[in-house]
């Protein structure tokens, strides 16, 4: 019998391969990851510092271990080159050469890559992105001993990095267009809470500017924005973004949008090829969380040992990791008609998003309001 | 009283605050805790992961 495999070693591949075996300890499964399969978690990443952790001390089980907990045939260092859906068959590159591997069925857990901005300038490839395990350990060792850092991107990631750099006491900057941190997911009120909060804290905003090149200067790195400013860095993080992982999917002729196109049971246009996680776009949602991870990595388990198990997605707000301000938020999904009404104090703010009959249809809740959290999110929708 | 801490998400279970938003009374130890129990951040199911004590 073919196996199940499972391309990725990140959160979803990882969680979807330990929510089969507690249905069937005995389908042949086995996992593919171009990385050296070590299990960690990447929300800790962007807190690591706080955490007083090492890259080293990230990881929370090795591969090796993983695979005889889960009973999973483990292949890290292996690249799928190709997929022919057809033929069921994958051409992989690693560790043995070129091979070849035939599956039952597929599962796609590809994540998604950082977007790195059009900026000039011979001091680019200096600019790091922190998007697995192996980046992160590239990141701490860089960091030693540096002081003046700048962060691309005021968003989720950003804004944590940001914090915690900021407290194990580095200089940080950070650049952004919006006007306010985490443009996408708190109001105009909430936005400028969190831009004091973090300020306090000796982070130095840069709004409404763009890196266009950066250059080397020595041993520094020289920003210098679209509107002609420039400043010197030690190191440089870019946090603009993720972009799934489509291209092979897209290759193997499979529908792709802004993420790999999936149903509410995770299957692709192909009855035996699933997709799930950062890669994912279910039902149109683009969701790289965690609480969508495991809901859809429960419901794909399902459906793997034999049950069609559409994912559920109630309202699963999102944890901001910035101690300088903690915040909770469940965003209304995009497009959706309404008006955000914020209550902001000196101690948090709290922020409620509603549609046209008053009903709640999203909320940000910072500082002491973050409290509400579980009351707010039982009147909320669910998403799908 | 204990605190936990997810390892996959850094959410902390203090036992002397249980969770009493998803049935778990406050003062109610980790090990007493059902096995049913999510973290409430991250979704990640008790059996799956040892919380860190800290």
């Amino acid at each position: 019998m073919n196996p199940i495999v499972i391309i990725g070693g990140g959160l979803a591949g990882y969680t979807v391969a330990r929510e089969l075996r507690k249905l069937d300890k005995s389908v042949p499964l086995t996992m593919l990851m171009a990385d050296d399969g070590a299990f960690y978690s990447k929300p800790m990443l962007s807190n690591g510092l706080a955490q007083n952790k090492t890259a080293a001390s990230l990881i929370l089980s090795s591969a090796e271990k993983m695979a005889s907990q889960l009973l999973t045939e483990i292949r890290p260092h292996t690249r799928v080159k190709a997929m022919d859906a057809a033929a069921h068959r994958l051409e992989l590159e690693g560790p043995e050469g070129s091979t070849s591997l035939e599956y039952g069925r597929l599962v796609l857990a590809l994540g998604a890559d950082p977007i790195r901005l059009p900026i000039a300038g011979d001091g680019v490839d200096a600019v790091l992105s922190v998007n697995d395990h192996a980046d992160y350990g590239v990141f701490r060792e860089a960091l030693e001993g540096k002081q003046q850092v700048a962060i691309l991107g005021a968003g989720l990631i950003g804004c944590e990095f940001a914090n915690d750099l900021a407290g194990a006491g580095h200089e940080v900057t950070v650049y952004d267009l919006a006007p306010q941190p985490l443009g996408r997911l708190l109001p105009t009120g909430a936005g400028q809470f969190m831009a004091n909060a973090l300020a306090a804290k000796g982070i130095a905003w840069r709004f409404g500017q763009s890196a266009s090149q950066v250059q080397k200067d020595g041993p520094c790195l020289r920003l210098t924005t679209v509107n002609g400013q420039s400043e010197s860095f030690d190191l440089i993080l870019s946090a603009v973004g993720l972009k799934p992982r489509i291209a092979l999917a897209q290759a193997a002729g499979l529908k792709t949008n802004r993420g790999i196109v999936v149903d509410r049971c995770l299957r692709t246009g192909d009855p035996d090829i699933f997709a799930l996680g950062d890669c994912a776009e279910v039902e149109g949602l683009l969701l790289p969380f965690v609480l969508p991870l495991m809901a859809s990595a429960r419901a794909l388990a399902a459906t793997l040992s034999g049950t069609d198990t559409p994912v559920s997605y109630p309202a699963m707000p999102v944890v901001v990791k910035t101690p300088a301000c903690p915040a909770v938020v469940s965003p209304p999904p995009m497009g959706t008609a309404g008006e955000w009404q914020e209550t902001v104090t000196s101690s948090g703010v709290r922020a409620l998003f509603e549609g046209q009959e008053g009903e709640l249809l999203g909320f940000a809740l910072l500082g002491d309001a973050v409290g509400e959290k579980q009351a707010l999110t039982a009147k909320l929708p669910a998403w799908l | 009283m204990k605190t936990y801490q997810c390892v996959v998400c850094g959410f902390i279970y203090d036992e002397a605050i249980g969770d009493p938003e998803h049935g778990i009374p406050a003062g109610t130890a980790w090990a007493d805790i059902p096995d049913s129990w999510s973290c409430p951040d991250c979704g990640v199911a008790k059996a799956d992961f040892e919380m860190v004590e800290i």
